[in-house]
Formats: structure tokens, C-alpha cells, sequence
């Protein structure tokens, strides 16, 4: 099952696999805008760490931009209203992780011009680190790659951390996705701008841009634009390069990402950081270089809406907190046969079950499969024919993980099996022949784990 | 083969086995540790199962306990009184007296009552469904109904009724905690079988939002706690608390304004309003127990 060493002409890792990409139909489409909806939720949970603490009131005024809930501690970041409205009540709301949380409801006002507030803009050359990250902070950036950590915190690596390499990642490895594909392409400037912010703000002298070889155009894309970086990143004795990877699933995971890269492999229990990388989204970046070029937070997102399931598969500027049904609408809406829908990638991505789910900033994607592509197929017991343990990319062993699960034998799996190491990324379950959901039941050990652990 | 090297061979290990069999004659007479021979007997009365609930790690603990007169025979939670006095009778001390604990399931959202959001189709058990966005439940505090306590349970106590809620038998529950371990919601709690008041919901949703969920939830209205003890029910976050402290009068009378029904007075086995034959639904059960 996988490729053997000489069969690889790019930077890759070992194991992994390569799903149908689907991705042809949307790579081509441009971002277009939504209309805003007529009722916006925002989540105070949208982010890993605490939640945000609210700071408005039932029937406050809020124009686009402004602050509604305040950050919860220092991994936590604050929200921001992200239409002209009035605030509709503080209750909890369907979100993406399948719970019902804590949201701030917000009645858009469908006459406002949805203009934001005046405000300064500030030069970030100007700035100090700490000003800087505080205005990372402000803005609400997270990883928009999908796993939503605080962006600040990775800006501020504890002290004494020599960082040799900063990695943007422009994978996006999930079948179907094309945001990133979009934001390299329609907005490679912000991009390089982004990167250059943080090269500067933590002294990094060689940032890398790790493309699949399937973006052909967005490597031109970027490739085009960075000699006009040249003369400022030269001042600073800095280097940017381009460098396409290997079409493999999943090449967009941090430390397969590390390892194509950089040829280092992160150790169990370490991180990135420990070997002197950092890892950011394409679409993190370029969020970043928007709040010190338009002095807005984030507001909304790049989302692919896209699957057999849509009648008109795009790319959409989503406000964050806008409802699957208003995106659905905008998009033709779901074919009769329409079955399922995955927030986030195929691979990884939750199911949803209610069309009130709003899109927070970690949704990636939004794919709609027809009844024709979801089979819900009978489950075998395990032949150890071993095509997971070639799959997985961080050589654990799915089979016997996956027997341990079956017999709850969950403190063996983290011991003796290095559960912790598994990301869930469901190599292992899309290669059984047996369809074993194995990556579910592992997802399942490490929730029983945390719980009693 | 010559008679002299077999005389030898039998006169150096017969020599050796004596000299060591002396040795550890020898040690067993000085190094010899008394043991109360009444707890190797106890052990023998007591069930064998080392299930915990007595809070002795095992049953040969617990039987030690017994007989140094820290613990009681009816601090056993799985023999039946018989037994008890079984016991009481050998070590000749009272059987004392233990109130039975059983578990409670703190969800009465069977799929007659809960909303239905959605079809689950992955692996069949509440842990998996609870890890993959919560099953198909609306409300997310509920019971999921994949059995995963009825799973676990040594004792058959737990079986599934038509809506897919688990209906402990009081009778054979042992709480052992198993259930409370293994429930992805932390539904199941250990209680004291004659604290009759339940709120059998732990939603977190507030008035008409919770009745969308679920037609049993709890709707935070503060009825129950009009109609009780000023200390005894409290609402906290949109749900009724019963305070089951010492000297705290509770009664039926905190159920009898409830709009959802959510707060029930139970005196022995749960959900018998709504209880047919039980059965566990299909692919609940595992696949037999594969050898790792």
C-alpha cells in the first residue's frame, strides 16, 4: 500500500494515503462573498482553551466589528460581532462538536450598510513583540487550518526557544477542500505579508511554504509575488521558499509536515517547538496580514461548500456565525438525495445534524455527500491483513490498538500501544478491508482516557 | 551402568532434599506469621467477586475488615440477607445494618420523548457515538442507548428497554460502579435506594429550549422548590438539585407540579411507568470477547 522510497519524487513522509481528491469541484472557483444572513450566533467556544466571557447584554446595538466577549485567560481569545445587528439573547446553541454551548444570538439589521467602526490601523513595524502578539490576540486570530489554537499563543514559545524555521502549511491534504487552494491564489500577498509579520516578530531567518503538488497554480502564485519581498527580507539575512510535497494524505498534519520539510521527525511527547519549528495555516497568515492591513479581526472565513450534495459547489466568504442553512441557500441548496454533512474534511471532519449550526472560524470546509456515497457498510472482524499498519503515519499499530478498543482495554492502548501518539487522522479506518471503524474507536479510547485518566 | 554411581547419585540428591527440606523447616518455625484462621473461613462465606462496592479492595480485605471488627457483614453489597446472617453467625457479631446503594440513571429521555436529530451509523457503542458528535440525540446530555453500561455490568443488572434506556435492577445491582465509569455522559450516579427524589435529567437547557430537546427535561421553572423544604431542591444553571443531606424532609408532593415530569419520586426500580419486556437492541451486544 504505500509508496516505497524511490517512488517519490517530492518532499513526503513514509505511510499515509490517497483518497479520491474530489477537489476539482471547487479549485477553480473564486471566493465569492454571501449576503448576510439574517441571524448571526457566535459560539464563546470557538477555539482551543477557555471560552470566551461575554461582555454584552440582551438588546445591546453591535456594529460589525465590535468586541462582544472578551478573552477567557491567556489561551483563549475574544469574539467579535461579526454583523451590524442586536444582540437576541445569550443561550446555548447547536455547535459543530455535536453539543449544545453557550452562543451570543445576534438579529442582523438587514438595513445597515455593514460598514465597522472608524479605527486606527496600526504599522506592526512599528510595534513591539509583545504589542504585536497582544494584536494578534485582540484580533481573534486562531489556526484556521481546522484545529482552532489561539494563534498569540504560538507566537509567544517560552523563553529561550531558538526557532530555526517557520512553516506555513499550504497543504490541505482533506479531500474536497479548496480554501487554502483559494488563499494562496487570489491572495498570495497577504500570505507573504502574514509569513514576513511573524519571521519578524520571532526572529525567524528561513520560512517555508509547503505546498501539495495538485496547487500548481498557487506555488506559481506565490512564486510570482515574492520577489517583491526580496529587498526587506535580504535587509534582514531572511529566506522564504516555496516547496511543493508529495499529493499524499496527510501530508497537511504538523509533524508530517515537519518531517517532508525539514527531514526532522518530531519525538513522542515532544513538540515542534522543541525542535525549533513552528507550524501556521496559509489562512492564519493571511488573517493576520488583513488585521494590520484593514484593522479588522477576524470576521469571516474562506469555507468550502462543496460534495455531490450541493447543487452549486463554491467557495464562500462566510461571516462567522452565519447558520449551515443560510451558507446552504446561498450555495443552491442540498440535492434531494443529499445524506450527509461533514464540517471540516471527509477524512477528520464531524457529522452535523442541524442546519442551525453556525460556521465558527476553525470550519475548514462543508462537505454535502449524496445517499449514493454514504454506506453504511457491515463491519468484519479484523483478518490482521496489516494494510493499516502501512497506512499509519506514525508507524503505532491500528490492529492491535484496535482489538485493545474492542475489549476496553484502554490503559494497555496508551501504555504498552502509544495511543497517545494517534491523531486521528483515519488512515487506518479508510484502508480496512474489514471497516473497522478503527480512527472512531481510537477517538473513543482517548475520550475514555481523559475522562477517568 | 555400575550399582556404585546409582547409590552416588541417590545418597547426593537425598542428601541435598534433606538439607534443604531442614532449612525450610527451620525457617517456617522462625519466621512463621499467624493468621487469623477465621479469615480464610469468611472468605469462603463472602460472594467471590471482588467487586469493590464495600470500599475493601476485594473480598479477602473485606473479610479481614470483618473480622478485626472494622466493618460489618452487611456491608456486603452483592449476598443476600441469609448470607449476611451467615456470616454474622461465624464471627459471632452483629450483621449491623447497611442501607442498599444502587445506581440511577439521570436521563428519562428514551427515544419516545427525546428529539431526533439524526441518524448515527458508526461503530455501536456510546463511547464511539459520544466521541463522534454525541449519537442521535438531540439533546446533548442525554442518554445515547448504545448499552455500553449494559455491557459492562458483571452482574446482568442493567438491561435496555423498548426505548432505549438502561433499567437497573435493584435487586441484582451490586453498585459497583462499573456504569458510572463507563457512561460517556456521566449519567449513572450511586445512591442510597430509599432517597426516593430524582431529577431524571441533567440538561443544562433552560424553559421551552429544554422541552424542544426532550418532553421529560428539566426546565429549571423552580415548581419543584416551591413545593418542597426551603433547603431541600435548588435550580442551579437551569436544573433542579435535589440536597440529599441528612435531616433534609423531602417528599412526593416537590413532583406533583412538574410540567415535564422530569422530577420523579422512586421508590425501588426506574422507568416502570413506561416498562415492557426488556431487550437489548441489535449490535448492542458485543461480538464476543476476542482474545488479545
Amino acid at each position: 500500500m504505500a509508496l516505497k522510497h524511490h517512488e517519490y519524487s517530492s518532499p513526503h513522509f513514509l505511510g499515509g494515503v490517497h483518497p479520491p481528491e474530489s477537489k476539482e469541484l471547487t479549485a477553480h472557483l473564486p471566493v465569492r462573498r454571501m449576503p448576510f444572513p439574517d441571524e448571526v450566533v457566535i459560539p464563546l467556544s470557538q477555539h482551543i482553551g477557555a471560552p470566551a466571557k461575554p461582555i454584552v447584554k440582551v438588546g445591546d446595538h453591535v456594529e460589525r466589528g465590535d468586541l462582544i466577549a472578551e478573552a477567557g485567560g491567556f489561551v483563549s481569545v475574544p469574539m467579535h460581532a461579526s454583523a451590524t445587528g442586536t444582540v437576541k439573547e445569550i443561550t446555548r446553541w447547536p455547535h459543530p462538536s455535536g453539543n449544545l454551548t453557550p452562543a451570543i444570538r445576534i438579529a442582523v439589521d438587514k438595513h445597515s450598510a455593514q460598514v465597522p467602526r472608524a479605527r486606527t490601523i496600526p504599522d506592526w513595524r512599528g510595534l513591539s513583540k509583545p504589542e504585536l502578539i497582544q494584536a494578534v490576540q485582540d484580533g481573534g486570530v486562531v489556526g484556521l487550518g481546522g484545529a482552532a489554537f489561539p494563534t498569540h499563543v504560538k507566537l509567544s514559545p517560552p523563553e529561550g526557544t531558538v526557532l530555526e524555521y517557520l512553516i506555513l502549511n499550504g497543504c490541505e491534504c482533506e479531500p474536497y477542500l479548496t480554501t487554502d487552494h483559494r488563499i494562496m491564489v487570489e491572495q498570495p500577498r497577504r500570505v507573504l505579508t502574514g509569513l514576513l509579520i511573524m519571521m519578524r516578530a520571532l526572529d525567524v531567518k528561513v520560512g517555508l511554504i509547503g505546498v501539495e503538488n495538485n496547487k500548481p497554480d498557487a506555488i506559481v502564485a506565490l512564486q510570482e509575488v515574492l520577489p517583491e519581498y526580496e529587498a526587506e527580507l535580504k535587509e534582514h539575512g531572511m529566506r522564504i521558499d516555496v516547496i511543493g510535497l508529495t499529493v499524499r494524505y496527510p501530508q497537511g498534519a504538523e509533524k508530517m509536515l515537519i518531517l517532508a520539510l525539514t527531514e526532522r521527525e518530531v519525538p513522542r511527547g515532544k513538540l515542534p517547538l522543541d525542535l525549533g519549528v513552528l507550524v501556521q495555516n496559509v489562512g492564519s497568515v493571511a488573517s493576520i496580514a488583513e488585521i494590520f492591513e484593514t484593522g479588522l479581526p477576524l470576521l469571516e472565513r474562506v469555507v468550502t461548500v462543496t460534495g455531490h450534495g450541493i447543487r452549486k459547489p463554491s467557495n464562500v466568504l462566510v461571516p462567522i456565525g452565519a447558520k449551515l442553512k443560510d451558507v446552504f441557500e446561498f450555495c443552491g441548496g442540498v440535492t434531494m438525495d443529499a445524506r450527509q454533512i461533514v464540517m471540516g474534511g471527509p477524512m477528520m471532519g464531524p457529522s452535523q445534524a442541524n442546519l442551525e449550526t453556525p460556521i465558527i472560524k476553525g470550519i475548514t470546509g462543508i462537505v454535502v455527500l449524496p445517499a449514493g456515497e454514504v454506506k453504511s457498510q457491515e463491519e468484519y472482524d479484523c483478518i490482521r491483513c496489516g494494510h493499516c499498519l502501512d497506512a499509519c503515519p506514525v508507524f503505532i499499530n491500528p490492529q492491535r490498538l484496535g482489538l485493545l478498543a474492542k475489549n476496553m482495554r484502554y490503559e494497555t492502548m496508551q501504555e504498552d500501544y502509544a495511543l497517545n501518539d494517534c491523531m486521528l487522522c483515519g488512515c487506518c479506518s479508510y484502508v480496512c478491508p474489514s471497516n473497522i471503524p478503527l480512527s472512531q474507536l481510537f477517538g473513543a479510547s482517548k475520550a475514555y482516557l481523559r475522562r477517568n485518566g | 551402568m555400575e550399582l556404585d554411581t546409582i547409590l552416588k547419585a541417590g545418597a547426593v540428591l537425598g542428601g541435598l532434599g534433606f538439607a534443604f527440606g531442614g532449612l525450610i523447616a527451620a525457617a517456617n518455625r522462625r519466621l512463621k506469621v499467624w493468621e487469623d484462621p477465621r479469615i480464610n473461613a469468611t472468605v469462603d462465606l463472602l460472594p467471590g467477586t471482588n467487586c469493590g462496592a464495600c470500599g475493601s479492595p476485594g473480598c479477602r480485605g473485606f473479610a479481614e475488615r470483618l473480622v478485626a471488627g472494622e466493618a460489618e457483614p452487611a456491608g456486603c453489597t452483592q449476598v443476600d440477607e441469609e448470607q449476611v446472617t451467615a456470616v454474622a453467625e461465624y464471627l459471632g457479631v452483629d450483621a449491623g445494618e447497611a442501607v442498599k446503594r444502587i445506581a440511577r440513571l439521570l436521563c428519562a429521555g428514551g427515544t419516545d420523548v427525546a428529539k431526533h436529530h439524526g441518524d448515527y451509523t458508526g461503530a455501536k457503542t456510546c463511547a464511539s457515538a459520544a466521541a463522534a458528535g454525541g449519537g442521535a440525540k438531540a439533546c446533548s446530555w442525554g442518554c445515547i442507548g448504545l448499552a455500553d453500561c449494559a455491557v459492562v455490568c458483571d452482574y446482568d443488572a442493567i438491561h435496555m428497554n423498548q426505548f432505549g434506556l438502561p433499567v437497573v435492577d435493584p435487586a441484582k445491582c451490586t453498585a459497583c460502579n462499573d456504569c458510572v465509569v463507563a457512561c460517556p455522559k456521566d449519567l449513572f450516579v450511586i445512591m442510597p435506594v430509599d432517597q426516593p427524589l430524582l431529577v431524571q435529567c441533567k440538561s443544562l437547557m433552560e424553559g421551552e429550549a429544554a422541552e424542544e430537546t426532550c418532553k421529560v427535561a428539566c426546565t429549571g421553572c423552580g415548581k419543584c422548590a416551591m413545593d418542597s423544604d426551603p433547603d431541600a431542591i435548588s435550580i442551579i444553571d437551569g436544573l433542579a438539585v435535589v440536597n440529599y443531606d441528612q435531616g433534609v424532609h423531602v417528599s412526593p408532593k416537590a413532583t406533583e407540579r412538574c410540567p415535564t415530569g422530569a422530577i420523579k419520586w422512586i421508590e425501588w426500580e426506574q422507568f416502570t411507568d413506561t416498562q415492557l419486556p426488556s431487550f437489548t437492541p441489535k449490535g448492542a451486544e458485543h461480538k464476543g470477547a476476542i482474545k488479545v
